[in-house]
């Protein structure tokens, strides 16, 4: 079976990850309930007149995965696999709206055919006139990691030398209102903001010079019971035949809510390891732990992150094994780990 | 063959049928389930036609044994029932005694809930249970409740070729070893929202469809959820279960040439046809009959039937599209017609393509108008979807 390298990863949140190098030091603190990315300036990557049209899904998307490919040195990928939660929330909103405010009538379709979940990678497609492998997740907080297992399952056959994968949600303008309302009902409701983002990174079956760090493993499991969720990280960890004394970082999804008890098991099973967080910084949606994957991909690759997404760090040490953890709500559990080249 | 994927079970809801049973009769009668909408709220209602399943909601819920207050979705409630069709007719008894999956398809997934409530999630509280769900993955949570799976969970959304998809990564994950079985398919409720977005584009039909005809007008958008389970020669083997058939092959391709029209060459079709074949090892003589996607569209029927005659050249395999019966059921599509498809293998039967009678000039193919009874060993089934998504399933006896 080959291994999975990762050649590039790159990440629009909001935060500034997205900067030239992809490293930076200072985090933004944001109090809002719910935040935008720090989207870059799109005219770089994409015609003025192609933009006009484009959502910030789609826009993150095409940005990101562009840089993408140009830090693998890649200019055509043999799949192109994304995972998104919730599609193209802006133009399902939009259709939506005026669906009903005119009464279904004087419709334009513009909307309607930007609205599916696949549009991103579509657009993508179309824009590197790529006719490879390609498919969209639509899984909550697993979209992303079903695109990664797909992606690995392919590489390790040998069906493909590479392939582009990505998660990317966007805020939209409404519906996040609706979310956030029933959320601030409940008794321990989630603290961090709600937010969006895209990461994509190139995934291939070749070592190469550049190559940032290594996918082992990738697992969803969508019901786990609370006091059963060490036992399935150890049982995780033994299939890949990993001790837990070999993790020196793991990268946790914590958001305040009433489910961070899961978390709390998990950092309980790792007494001298890195332990990082990110949703307060980022915020949290359905493909935020894409972010944690790019974090454990630049903490391989020996780049700094903030100090304030550590939790608890030791002294100056370098990184080979980092394990991440993600849930929501106690469903859609998934386990990454990713190891040094 | 090693490591063969075995279809033990199916299930599902059409317009033609609320069981495999039902659709199978509809089928080998030709008897259409297109027609005028009795249960969605549209202004259009009249004037288009749509392939409708007969249950209402409350009917659903009632066969389901959900509670009233329950935040089932239309989509969620249609693949609840196919699903667990599917894993009876497979006779599964103790679903965790393997490892199990489920891999659903859908496209907008909860819309039908909140396009009705959409302007009332602000101040109602009595309706705010749907906003959790809207997302695509919702439905599927529910069907892996319904049916006892807590594993390996997930959900595909390629618009119309989702299922196709889902099939396809069923198939791969138990190839590969990773799941023992697995329960694939798709599921989508009719919606204002996509008959407003198919309508705008102005690919609806006012009247039924005509797939492949010279003189077609459009689709008609149907419901429906489908699904199969697969299962590993393994667990075949340990149980000593009968076979339906065998998903011997799967391509995905791209098309790339535009968000939502088919490309005039039908790239991403032909290179997905291609790529199946070559999964499964068969020569373009081995496919006995083509389920294809035909919608009735102007593009997609004339692009696919290019891709036909660039891959089978002068000679095409006897083809039919079963939208006339079941209508265009968007997500599901790729599973209604991979059941239809075992059927047509069971029963060597190719069905009847509806409403055809003039071929069309560009390429001059005629399908198969009649139901025919032939031997048939290999089907490929098509199914295409905006954002160039192409997707190829064989299925072999």
């Amino acid at each position: 079976m080959k291994t999975c390298y990762i050649h590039s990863a790159m990440s629009i949140s909001a935060q500034d990850s997205f900067a030239e190098d992809g490293s930076f030091t200072e985090v933004q603190i944001y109090s809002d309930y719910k935040i935008s990315a720090v989207h870059p300036p799109y005219r770089d990557f994409i015609p003025l007149s192609q933009l006009r049209r484009m959502s910030p899904a789609v826009k993150m998307g095409v940005a990101a995965s562009q840089q993408a490919l140009k830090k693998a040195n890649l200019e055509l990928p043999e799949a192109i696999i994304t995972g998104s939660g919730l599609g193209c929330m802006a133009d399902t909103e939009n259709f939506l709206n005026t669906l009903i405010e005119q009464d279904e009538q004087f419709l334009t379709p513009t909307a309607f055919i930007q609205s599916t979940h696949n549009t991103v990678a579509g657009q993508i497609a179309l824009g590197l006139n790529c006719k490879a492998y390609n498919t969209t997740y639509a899984h909550g907080s697993v979209s992303f990691e079903s695109a990664l297992i797909d992606a690995q399952l392919q590489l390790e056959a040998g069906e493909v030398n590479n392939v582009l994968v990505g998660g990317v949600d966007e805020l939209g303008i409404e519906f996040v209102d609706y979310v956030h309302s029933v959320e601030h009902k409940q008794t321990q409701p989630i603290q961090v903001p709600l937010s969006e983002g895209a990461t994509f990174c190139v995934l291939s079956s070749e070592k190469k010079e550049g190559a940032v760090a290594v996918l082992k493993a990738v697992e969803i499991n969508s019901k786990i019971a609370e006091g059963h969720i060490g036992a399935e990280i150890q049982a995780f960890l033994k299939r890949n035949k990993v001790d837990s004394s070999e993790i020196d970082a793991v990268i946790l999804g914590n958001n305040g809510n009433a489910f961070d008890g899961y978390y709390q098991n998990v950092e309980n099973l790792f007494s001298e390891t890195d332990i990082l967080q990110y949703k307060k910084f980022v915020g949290e949606y359905f493909t935020a732990s894409a972010f944690a994957f790019w974090m454990g991909a630049q903490l391989l690759d020996g780049q700094p992150l903030p100090p304030a997404f550590f939790v608890r760090k030791a002294a100056q040490k370098k990184y080979t094994t980092v394990l991440l953890y993600n849930q929501f709500k106690g469903s859609q559990h998934s386990f990454v780990l990713l190891t040094q080249c | 063959m090693k490591n063969q994927v075995a279809i033990t079970g199916m299930g599902i809801v059409s317009a033609i049928g609320n069981s495999v049973e039902q659709n199978l009769q509809a089928l080998l009668t030709s008897k259409s389930g297109i027609g005028i909408s009795e249960h969605i709220q549209t202004l259009h209602k009249d004037t288009i036609k749509v392939g409708e399943v007969s249950f209402t909601n409350a009917e659903m819920v009632t066969q389901l044994n959900l509670p009233e207050n329950n935040n089932y979705t239309r989509t969620a409630l249609l693949g609840c029932l196919a699903a667990k069709e599917a894993v009876q007719n497979a006779q599964i008894k103790a679903i965790s005694a393997y490892k199990t999956g489920l891999i659903s398809a859908t496209t907008v997934g909860g819309m039908d809930m909140t396009e009705t409530y959409w302007k009332q999630f602000a101040t109602d509280p009595e309706v705010q249970k749907y906003i959790s769900s809207h997302h695509a993955g919702d439905s599927t949570e529910k069907i892996a409740t319904s049916l006892g799976i807590t594993d390996f969970v997930t959900t595909i959304s390629t618009a119309c070729s989702s299922a196709a998809n889902a099939i396809m990564l069923g198939a791969r994950l138990v190839k590969a070893g990773k799941l023992d079985r697995v329960v694939v398919g798709g599921t989508d409720a009719l919606s204002k929202f996509t008959i407003n977005g198919f309508k705008s584009l102005m690919i609806l039909s006012k009247t039924n469809c005509t797939p492949f005809d010279a003189n077609r007008n459009g689709l008609n958008l149907g419901e429906a959820a489908a699904y199969l389970v697969l299962e590993s020669d393994e667990v075949v083997a340990a149980q000593n279960k009968s076979v339906l058939s065998y998903v011997s092959g799967y391509g995905n391709a791209n098309d790339a040439f535009h968000q939502t029209a088919s490309s005039k060459t039908g790239d991403g079709a032909y290179l997905s046809m291609k790529k199946a074949l070559k999964v499964a090892g068969l020569p373009l003589s081995a496919i006995d009959y083509v389920n294809a996607h035909g919608t009735a569209t102007q593009n997609n029927d004339l692009s696919e039937s290019i891709a036909l005659q660039r891959i089978f050249g002068k000679n095409v395999p006897k083809f039919s599209s079963t939208k006339g019966f079941t209508g265009h059921t968007l997500a599901a599509a790729g599973a209604v017609e991979a059941v239809l498809s075992v059927l047509s293998l069971q029963q060597n039967t190719v069905f009847a393509n509806l409403g055809f009678t003039t071929a069309m000039p560009e390429t001059g193919l005629t399908p198969v108008t009649q139901l025919q009874k032939k031997e048939l060993k290999h089907v490929l089934s098509n199914s295409f979807g905006f954002g160039g998504n192409c997707s190829t399933l064989l299925f072999s006896k």
